[in-house]
């Protein structure tokens, strides 16, 4: 009766077997095509480089005095320029710049990356049922898979340091965008679509002048998803080789530093709420047309 | 440009020959069984496929107003959208100026579209997030225009609805009648001899739709375009029309012009539709008048006007009896004030009944 307390599980050293040539493929794999990973990837490192160079080359008042801009001009509200300039200015006290600027720059990027990638993919799935079926699975995969799993083979493909952890973050960060642009477009309003195409729109005039524009508020909140999710990975991204912010979480984890762990994450959850509301009201602004409706 | 216009209006009459649609996943398989006499409830209760057109045949002149309608459902917007082929035929021709629409490949179809056709929506349709100029060149930036042309035309057609000092509004801070205005002008601004109107007016108050239908014949009177309005208001289709098609069930049960409906109502589906209207305004003097002139009177009125124009003129010139001239001035015949009023108040015998049955 062992077969009824006992799951009848696959034979122990067969799992081995499967496991080890299975690992053993992907490893030889990974040596013969290593070199052609990395160089594929090398654009994306020299970004990567290039963008944390800038931000801590740069004297810090005038990257403080960047942000700050940049968030008045995004947002147009006194309340959140304040914010942006308290927060900025209380990480610097404490000393935590430099993490920042690391932090600042692995998520820019990343996020870039899932824009330029995701926002295409986005719409191909939009105008294909097919497409849809196939692609959401994966983009489950992608996000319900701890990422420590997805952490091994890139790892063992790239080894330790920016780009695997770009990559890390990109993989995680991604399914929003592209979920939310194929929400998006297939939410537009068919009569205006239809109007189009009485006047003879060419697809890319349709998708130019009435997609993505009235899909913009969605795509919007796809972005800023990504945005948040990319900065909640960056202490997991830190376990493999990325600088920044969570590096001395995770150090503060393995020592019990309790307040250094809790600086360091008050400056994410910082750093996250600038993003968040200049974002937010960027898009919200966008949408001014929406604002003043006849009647109300 | 103009000249363009007025070259291609001449040659933009439409044919509807042989016209069928059906929805659903086969649509082909059931044609035989529709084409022998199938009806659209048991196509429905059996396959499951909707009949939307049977059997249409109509021919519209060019430069002249064809209205179409009937209940929703019976088909009037799918028919209008076959028209610049926004929905396929099963089967059927669909020919504007000698074209076959529904055999145009994807780019003539395109340019078809951007320089035979305009349409205007039932719910506007307008891009909300561009500015009503922005709306109004939609067209002509489809096409390639030159931006500066783009803005010269709209300004000018958003001057003609009357929305000048509007241009950099949103179509949402506006009410509804003003966003129809918009949607019109999109559509005159791509100067195409064909204006598809679907349910344009439906949406709008009855003032408001009154004043359009008002700013539609104006514009008419001097584009002559061929237009081709949808509705389910018989006022506004008599209003409108220089001809009319009333659709049932996807079936044309009567085609003619707004009298010949009033006066003989093809069945009791027209009748129930026509026995409200103002036959005053609908009946024309030449078709109830008595043949020869009557030389007891010097009051004249026209064959094309209406009894509501002879009543007023009965009464203003304190005559009981006008004479009609045609259209080259010859007297046709005479009309007294008994046969003007009987035309007028007529109806058939079944609805006075009732209307007494209510009274007592």
């Amino acid at each position: 009766m062992e077969w009824l307390t006992e799951f009848p599980a696959m034979d122990k050293s067969a799992l081995r077997a499967l496991k080890k040539s299975i690992d053993g493929g992907f490893r030889a794999w990974t040596r013969e095509h290593g070199d052609t990973v990395e160089a594929f990837f090398e654009p994306i490192k020299q970004m990567l480089i290039w963008s944390e160079k800038f931000l801590l080359d740069t004297p810090w008042p005038i990257i403080l005095a960047g942000i700050v801009l940049i968030a008045w001009f995004a947002s147009r509200s006194w309340k959140i320029t304040l914010m942006t300039f308290l927060t900025m200015v209380l990480i610097g006290y404490f000393d935590m710049w430099d993490n920042t600027m690391r932090t600042i720059s692995i998520m820019l990027v990343s996020t870039f990356v899932s824009i330029v990638i995701g926002i295409p993919i986005g719409i191909a799935m939009s105008k294909s049922d097919k497409l849809q079926s196939l692609i959401t699975p994966v983009l489950d995969i992608m996000q319900t898979m701890p990422g420590f799993v997805y952490l091994i083979p890139v790892v063992m493909l790239l080894g330790i340091g920016k780009v695997p952890g770009l990559l890390a973050v990109v993989i995680y960060a991604i399914p929003p965008i592209i979920r939310l642009t194929n929400l998006g477009i297939r939410m537009v309003d068919k009569e205006v679509l239809e109007a189009a195409d009485a006047f003879g729109s060419s697809a890319w005039q349709r998708l130019k002048n009435v997609q993505i524009p009235l899909a913009m508020p969605t795509i919007m909140a796809g972005i800023n998803q990504t945005i948040m999710m990319a900065l909640a990975l960056v202490v997991i991204a830190s376990m493999i080789g990325v600088k920044g912010l969570g590096q001395p979480v995770l150090q503060a984890i393995a020592n019990q530093y309790f307040t250094l762990g809790m600086f360091n994450g008050l400056a994410i959850v910082g750093v996250a709420i600038i993003f968040d509301r200049v974002s937010q009201a960027y898009g919200k602004r966008l949408q001014a047309h929406s604002e003043e409706v006849h009647g109300k | 440009m103009a000249n363009d216009a007025a070259a291609s209006n001449s040659n933009s009459s439409i044919d509807i020959r042989g016209l069928y649609k059906i929805f659903g996943k086969r649509p082909g398989a059931f044609m035989d069984a529709v084409k022998e006499g199938m009806t659209k409830q048991e196509l429905q209760e059996k396959h499951s496929h909707v009949l939307g057109l049977k059997d249409i045949n109509l021919s519209m002149p060019a430069g002249s107003i064809q209205v179409v309608m009937g209940l929703s459902g019976s088909g009037k917007s799918t028919l209008i959208r076959h028209i610049n082929r926004l929905i396929d035929p099963t089967v059927g021709e669909v020919v504007v100026g000698g074209e076959d629409v529904c055999k145009m490949g994807a780019g003539a179809l395109r340019t078809f579209r951007r320089h035979q056709t305009a349409m205007v929506f039932q719910k506007f349709a307008l891009l909300p997030h561009r500015t009503v100029l922005n709306n109004v060149v939609y067209g002509l930036e489809v096409q390639g225009v030159p931006r500066e042309k783009q803005e010269t035309e709209a300004r000018r057609w958003i001057d003609r609805v009357g929305l000048a000092g509007f241009e950099d509004n949103y179509p949402n801070q506006l009410s509804g009648g003003m966003q129809q205005r918009v949607g019109l002008a999109r559509a005159l601004t791509n100067d195409a001899p064909l204006l598809l109107m679907d349910e344009a007016f439906s949406a709008l108050d009855p003032l408001i739709r009154m004043d359009m239908q008002s700013v539609l014949l104006d514009l008419q009177k001097e584009l002559h375009k061929t237009i081709v309005f949808i509705t389910h208001d018989v006022d506004e289709a008599l209003r409108l029309g220089d001809r009319i098609a009333i659709l049932r069930d996807g079936e044309i049960i009567q085609e003619g012009t707004g009298q010949d409906i009033v006066l003989e109502p093809a069945d009791e589906y027209i009748q129930n539709f026509v026995k409200d209207v103002n036959r005053a305004r609908v009946v024309r003097a030449d078709s109830v008048m008595e043949p020869g002139a009557d030389s007891s009177t010097a009051i004249e009125v026209n064959c094309s006007d209406n009894l509501e124009v002879v009543a007023r003129v009965m009464s203003e010139s304190n005559s009981t009896t006008v004479n009609v001239l045609d259209e080259n001035g010859q007297v046709q015949g005479h009309l007294n004030m008994n046969a003007t009023v009987a035309a007028i108040v007529k109806q058939d015998t079944r609805h006075s009944t009732e209307g007494s049955k209510f009274t007592a």
